[in-house]
Order: structure tokens, then sequence, then C-alpha cells
């Protein structure tokens, strides 16, 4: 300690001998005073205003991924759509579109109503895509439509940051400010994965959501196929000694399909004489996982908002069938931006791992389904 | 298919980086003027000043100039390479190109170039090459 303090004497003494040191030394106590008192009294403002600034450089991006959004949805629907007037004004409508939920206050029965929102939101959607690209087909207007919903996203996204933004500006709230910078890393993972997925709805290329359609869809090919319900399709395939139903959405345009409909139509229609269900779906990976890693487990592998997931487990219960799932697992922004390479290639693994559990759950002569959930942007059948 | 877009937002505005480039010549020139001043004896004080000024600036503006492009480069959408396989179901014949709009999985394309049957699109996928980071776990 002494020869640390006798070192630091030893440098004061050298600044102070070099010409015009002692008015320097004297410039650097000042100013070290200075710094003391201003962190001590603005230090959580000065902290504040640093935070604003990161999350200001952030909403920068995300101003520009919306407007490149909306570039592309424009650039789309003229490429596409050959409307006869400028489509940006509808566009500009058709982004502050919302949609609200239902009553939850008395929850019985919330299913159906949220069934019925969605199905008006989904009609309503189409309507004006259809409106807005008269010369597009039905694959066309579908992957429109989920061109307009990633724009619609990126603009709720930055108007949501921009508020907080400018709450916390004006409040000078720290908790305000501090929570949005603390999120913000994962918000813009987010906005990043929709940015991809915009070229890849605009182009209509299969993108990382689609692998269980696309399970089904190799399972089904070369198979007739009929309309099941709603933009969703099934097929028989002989597999192993059993009748296997395949179900997927209706492709390549981009959509979900009404799987859990679908599930449930070719349940009734075996009188539920089913030996077991078995879902193909992407799943989100947790860190540390490699993507395109196949995992098998059970349950009713479907996300969304939860209706159809509800039918499949109502119409499996009615008749007490079991139920397997494979998920594929992948991030955000692989799942809604184009395929992976990793991710196509786990579909043979998928298959696989489907042939085994049909051989070790089931008998010869079972009817078993099969249900490739997600979007079926670039996938046919 | 590849490549980046741009917009107003990714443009450096010209008044910083008048501000960066004015600074970076003044310290150039407080560095000329700490060189000329550490050949005339007894301003040795002076040149230290100009050196410290000098080099200060340059970091500086170095920085901000770095960053500001670290911000565009920030700012730019990537488009992925899509590649397409195309294969003939008879004779195994296999074609890779670019995606092309309208191509999807499963979609019959061109006569195979062997033997004159339809050819299948049979993949649709980008290859990502992930930058290798070591950890423990």
């Amino acid at each position: 300690m002494k020869e640390l303090v006798a070192m630091l004497l030893l440098q004061g003494n050298r600044i102070a001998q070099f010409p015009g040191g002692e008015t320097f030394s004297w410039i650097l106590n000042l100013l070290f005073y200075v710094i003391f008192i201003v962190f001590m009294f603005y230090g959580q403002r000065i902290q504040m205003y640093v935070m604003l600034r990161e999350v200001e450089g952030s909403l920068y991006k995300l101003k520009y991924i919306k407007d490149e959004g909306r570039k592309t949805a424009i650039e789309t629907i003229k490429e596409i759509g050959k409307p006869q007037t400028d489509p940006a004004s509808r566009v500009d409508r058709f982004l502050e579109y919302f949609t609200i939920g239902p009553q939850s206050l008395d929850p019985a029965g919330i299913v159906w109503k949220l069934e019925h929102i969605l199905d008006v939101r989904d009609v309503r959607f189409k309507d004006e895509v259809k409106a807005m690209s008269p010369a597009a087909d039905n694959t066309q207007t579908n992957n429109l439509e989920n061109t307009l919903e990633a724009a619609m996203a990126l603009n709720y996204i930055y108007k949501v940051i921009r508020h907080f933004y400018l709450l916390g500006k004006k409040t000078l709230s720290l908790y305000v400010i501090m929570q949005l910078q603390m999120i913000l890393p994962l918000i813009m993972r987010e906005a990043e994965a929709y940015a991809s997925a915009l070229k890849a709805f605009a182009y209509g290329q299969p993108i990382g959501d689609g692998v269980g359609a696309l399970v089904a869809a190799k399972l089904m090919h070369g198979q007739p196929t009929r309309k099941i319900a709603k933009d969703c399709v099934a097929a028989t395939v002989p597999m192993e000694g059993r009748t296997v139903h395949v179900v997927k959405a209706e492709g390549p345009g981009g959509n979900v399909g009404k799987t859990g409909d679908g599930v449930k139509t070719l349940i009734e229609e075996n009188e539920g004489k089913i030996a077991t269900v078995i879902m193909v779906d992407a799943a989100l990976k947790l860190e540390g996982e490699e993507v395109g890693s196949v995992s098998e487990g059970v349950g009713a592998a479907i996300g969304g908002p939860g209706v159809d997931q509800f039918k499949i487990e109502e119409s499996i219960l009615k008749y007490r069938i079991p139920i397997n799932a494979v998920i594929i697992k992948e991030d955000i922004g692989d799942a809604v931006s184009p395929m992976r390479k990793e991710i196509f290639d786990a579909v043979d693994n998928v298959i696989e791992r489907i042939r085994q559990v049909i051989l070790e759950k089931t008998k010869e002569g079972d009817k078993i389904i099969i249900a490739g959930v997600g979007n079926t942007i670039g996938i046919g059948q | 298919m590849s490549g980046t877009s741009s917009s107003a937002a990714t443009r450096i505005s010209s008044f910083v980086l008048l501000v960066i480039f004015i600074t970076l010549a003044l310290s150039l020139t407080a560095l000329i003027l700490a060189i000329n001043a550490l050949r005339t004896p007894d301003q040795e004080t002076v040149a230290g000043y100009f050196l410290l000024i000098g080099f200060l600036g340059a970091a500086l503006s170095t920085y901000v100039l770095l960053q500001t492009r670290k911000r565009m480069k920030r700012l730019s959408i990537k488009t992925p390479s899509i590649t397409t396989i195309i294969e003939c179901k008879k004779c195994g014949f296999r074609n890779v190109r670019e995606f092309q709009r309208g191509d999807y999985i499963f979609k019959e394309v061109e006569l195979c170039q062997k033997c004159n049957q339809n050819m299948l699109i049979t993949a649709i996928y980008k290859e990502v090459k992930e930058k290798m980071k070591r950890t423990r776990f």
C-alpha cells in the first residue's frame, strides 16, 4: 500500500515537473470534481438519456423495416395484382386494421366466438386483397395476404415501441425506458424475422413454419387428394399395412388451413375408429438446441390462437384416441423466413420417426391420421 | 434474388458528414502544427498540447464515421439466396438453380434433358453459414 501511495505521489510530481504541468494537474483535479458532482446529481438522468439513445437507434431500424415492408407490399400488389389505381392508400388503410378478441368474463363458448371473429377477419382480409389486386389468382391472393399481414405486424411493432419511447421521453420515467430497453433485443429479433418473412411471402417461398405441411405433402404426393375442410386437403396413403389419412393446408398459396376441422371430419367419417393421431409441426427451439432437430411427444402440436387445438382435443377425447406429436425445432427467425436446408433435411428424419411410431403404437389394418401443421406457402401436394 | 435494399433511413446526414470532416481537417492541422512546434526550440509544451488535441480529434472523428457506417450496415435487410432443386423422377437427373417466382415444391416444370419427361421441383431452401461460436454448453 505504501509503495502504491509513493508511486502515485511520484507520478503527481512528474506531472507537476512537466512544463505547464501545475496548471495541467489543476485542470485534471477540477475536471475530476466536476465529473464527480455531475454524476452524483445527474447520474440517473445521464443513464436514462443513454438508454433513450439506444431505443432511438432501434426505433430508426424499426421504422426502416416497417417502411420496407410497406414498400414491398405495394410493389408486389402492383406487380401481381395489376390494379387500375395506386394501391398505396388502400395498403395504408389495411396496415391499420385491428381485431378485437371476444369478451372472456364468461369463458364458456369463447372458442366458438373467437373462431367466428377469426373467420370474419379472414374473409375481410381476402376481400380487401382481391379488391387491391384483381388480376391475382387464389394462390397469389393468399401470398399477398400473408405479405400484408407481415407488413401489418411490423407496423404494429413500430407503433408500440414508438409509443413507449415517446411516453418515456415525455414523463422521463426511468422505469418505462428501462423496461423498453431491456425487452428491445427480443422485439428486434422478432421484427427482423418478419422483415425476412416479407420477401418470402411476396415471392411465395416455403418458410420454416411449413415443415409440418412439407412432411404431409411428401407423404401424400402422388395420391389423389380431396378437400376436407376450409383450405385443407386430405389423402389416403397405405403405410406399413395401415391406412393413413394425411391432412395438410391446401398449397401452394400461403395459408394454414383449418387443420382442426380436417382432423375432426376424418375422425367423424371413420366413426372414431382411429388407432392414433400423429401431429407434425415446427416448434420454437431453446437457445443451444440445433436447428432442425426432431423430438417426439404427446399432445396436439398446433399453434395459432388455439381454436384448432381445442377442436382436435375435443374430437380425440370423445373417442379416447391417443395423440402423438413430432416436432421440428427452429427459432422464430427460421420459422417465418425462407426454409433453411437443415429444416428441409429434417423431413426424411421426421418421416422415419412417424414410421417408428406407427409400427410401435398400431397394428396392421389400423387407421391413422397424420396432420402436417403449418403455413404451406410454396409447398404443393 | 440476393442483395440489399436501401432507403432514406440508410443515408448519412450531410450535416453529420460535414462536422466529421471539419473535425478531421482541424485535427490534421493540429498535428502539423505540433510537428512544427516540436522543431522550434522552447515550444515543447505547445507541441504536446497540439499533439494531444490532434490525436483526440482524429480518433473521435474516425470513431464517429465508423459508427455511422456500422449503423448504415445494420439498417439493411439482406435477401438470402434461395436454391430450387428440380429432379426427374424417371432417370434421376438433377438441376440446381436460383429460385424463380412461381416455383413451389412438387410443381411440374420443364422437360428432362435426358429422357424428355416432366421434371419436378423437389426442394426449395436457403443455406445459412452460421458463425461458429464456441460455448461450453
